[in-house]
């Protein structure tokens, strides 16, 4: 992934219990780091951070944050918080002048850059409001900017959308990535949203268990995921196999209430957990080994009644499916 | 909904409850309403201009005064340590110092007696080494004072600091502050209603000094004469005098109490 790692991120980070992940990161690449809750994502970030004690080594342009180790503040780092965390007493602008002071702009020049920066984002005209006086977007824009604005190397953002309505959170995440594609540090993005790892990424890390399940572009990892919960969140059904994943979409799968005919190698009985509308669709949650998910028509719903707790049979043609190794090559 | 609204549909009060309730209030209001009513008003003003109760006034501030600013100087970095650093014996360091605001304040006179008396541990080589003798003298005052106001300082301001969390101090360091830097700009600033509410505290404390301070510094007039050292000398000559500079100090904590209202008094 990093061609040239001496000038990027390297870092293979231990927490005990919780995490054992290796990364690696070109300056400029934005990285997005998905898995489901409690895989350890955002203790990834607060353990390259300094956050948290943990094991190992982490490097950043060449330059080692481990051995000796750097306390927190000396490390050219910005975070963006789920929660924004804006210093509740200082102005807007004073929240984002606050990093450039702290490593050694003058109050003037620092006031300046900040100016510049809550520009750059669209709310200069908010510069002299506390926190509390700002909406959820603007406040995640302040926070984003405070983190940017002293120019660190590496930029972690542990969920910047959470929380938001969902068309703040879409006008935000185009603004994002503007933002990131004229940022030469290394970003690490952890997210829920499936569309925030493709669109913003240039690559995708997925964490399972504190351990990273499989990295790579985010068309690759979303056209092959190799866990469940990323199949989930592109809306793929996977099957892992002793050597292989197998995939498909849930739109090649066939819905009937008696064993299908023909190649019985791909079908599976299982009893329906949910139907909720998908598009023009309707798509079936069905639980049975494995768990998967089907989109059928309005009509064959109600045809063969699919309501919860009804038992059908799950069908998918050879061609349908796409079969990877389970490794990276 | 009103309280008079719920009083209401809930019905009255039971007596069990009323009765020793009005008593309490009674207690409470009763010898401050006297206090009011038997001041001899009309000799008040001659009062206030004598020389032992002006040179008690001026004392009894310029003490509280330093009290405080010792109190600011030395209370909160030692609040600041209690609430962000982990050290060995922390919780029994914040129980120690807890202890003075039970201590029967003629208990800590005689423990600084013990300590910086002329033959106390501290006392002895203090004299031996700089000459300097602390008790009977108006040091021994703002030390005495000090002693038992600290606690409510200390106290006040870390709870402060507990509640602005440590939260900002992590974001602070992600932004590259060292911690004085987020000391000065971050932690002290959110904590500053807690500043305040510990200085207001530790001045009505100092205010009202009187066991530890004559224990340990005496009743001269003039060097360790304080208002309240001064009204319990009066107390036994002159009942009148004594009712008068007690209302001066009484309207002196009900505008300290009125100062705090907003943090107190307001019901939720």
């Amino acid at each position: 992934m990093a061609d040239d790692p001496v000038t990027g991120l390297v870092a293979d980070v231990r927490v005990e219990g919780r995490l054992d992940a290796r990364i690696e990161a070109r300056p400029g690449e934005v990285v997005s780091v998905i898995g489901p809750n409690g895989a350890g994502k955002t203790t990834l970030l607060r353990a390259l951070a300094g956050l948290v004690d943990a094991a190992g080594e982490v490097s950043v342009g060449g330059v080692s944050w481990t051995r000796p180790p750097r306390l927190v503040r000396d490390r050219s780092l910005g975070f963006v918080f789920q929660d924004q965390s804006l210093f509740p007493h200082l102005s807007a602008l004073d929240n984002v002048a606050f990093g450039l002071r702290s490593r050694g702009a003058p109050r003037a020049e620092a006031a300046r850059t900040a100016g510049e920066w809550l520009t750059r984002f669209g709310i200069d005209d908010l510069a002299g409001r506390r926190p509390r006086e700002l909406s959820g977007g603007q406040a995640q824009r302040v926070a984003i900017a405070r983190a940017l604005a002293p120019a660190p190397d590496l930029l972690l953002l542990d969920e910047p959308f959470a929380g938001l309505d969902v068309g703040v959170a879409t006008a935000l995440r185009i603004e994002l990535a503007r933002h990131l594609a004229s940022y030469d540090g290394i970003a690490l993005l952890v997210t829920h949203d499936a569309l925030d790892a493709l669109t913003l990424a240039d690559s995708v890390l997925v964490l399972d268990e504190g351990r990273v399940a499989q990295t790579g572009p985010p068309q690759e990892v979303a056209a092959r995921p190799r866990t469940e919960h990323v199949a989930r969140l592109v809306g793929l059904n996977v099957i892992g196999e002793p050597e292989a994943f197998r995939s498909f979409s849930p739109s090649a799968v066939t819905v009937s209430l008696t064993p299908p005919a023909g190649s019985a190698r791909h079908r599976w009985h299982g009893t329906v957990l949910s139907a909720a509308p998908h598009g023009d669709a309707v798509r079936l949650l069905v639980g049975g080994e494995p768990q998967l998910i089907a989109d059928v028509t309005p009509a064959a719903t109600i045809e063969l009644d699919l309501t919860p707790g009804r038992d059908v049979w799950l069908s998918v043609k050879e061609t349908a499916v796409e079969t990877y190794a389970r490794r990276s090559p | 909904m009103t309280g008079r609204g719920q009083a209401r549909t809930l019905g009255r009060p039971p007596l069990v409850l009323l009765v020793p309730g009005v008593l309490a209030a009674t207690l409470l209001v009763v010898p401050l309403v006297t206090l009011v009513v038997d001041t001899p008003w009309g000799s008040f003003l001659d009062e206030l201009g004598t020389e032992a109760v002006r040179q008690a006034l001026v004392l009894t501030g310029l003490a509280s005064a330093a009290t405080v600013v010792l109190c600011v100087l030395l209370g909160t970095p030692l609040a600041w340590l209690l609430a962000r650093v982990e050290f060995p014996g922390r919780a029994l360091l914040r129980a120690a110092v807890a202890v003075p605001l039970v201590l029967p304040p003629v208990v800590a006179g005689v423990a600084l007696v013990t300590a910086l008396g002329r033959n106390g541990v501290v006392g002895t080589l203090l004299r031996d080494t700089t000459g300097i003798t602390v008790p009977y003298t108006t040091t021994a005052v703002v030390v005495a004072h000090t002693f038992v106001s600290m606690p409510f300082y200390v106290l006040s301001v870390e709870g402060a600091l507990r509640a602005s969390g440590e939260r900002y101090d992590v974001v602070a360091a992600t932004l590259g502050a060292d911690r004085w830097t987020t000391f000065r700009r971050i932690t002290l600033p959110l904590a500053m209603p807690g500043l305040l509410a510990g200085a207001v505290l530790a001045w009505a404390r100092s205010l009202g000094e009187f066991g530890a301070t004559i224990t340990f510094a005496g009743n001269y007039p003039g060097t360790t004469q304080t208002m309240p050292s001064l009204i319990y000398q009066a107390l036994q000559s002159d009942p009148e005098v004594a009712r008068t500079l007690s209302m001066i100090l009484l309207v002196v904590s009900i505008g300290i109490l009125a100062a705090l209202r907003n943090r107190w008094l307001t019901t939720p």
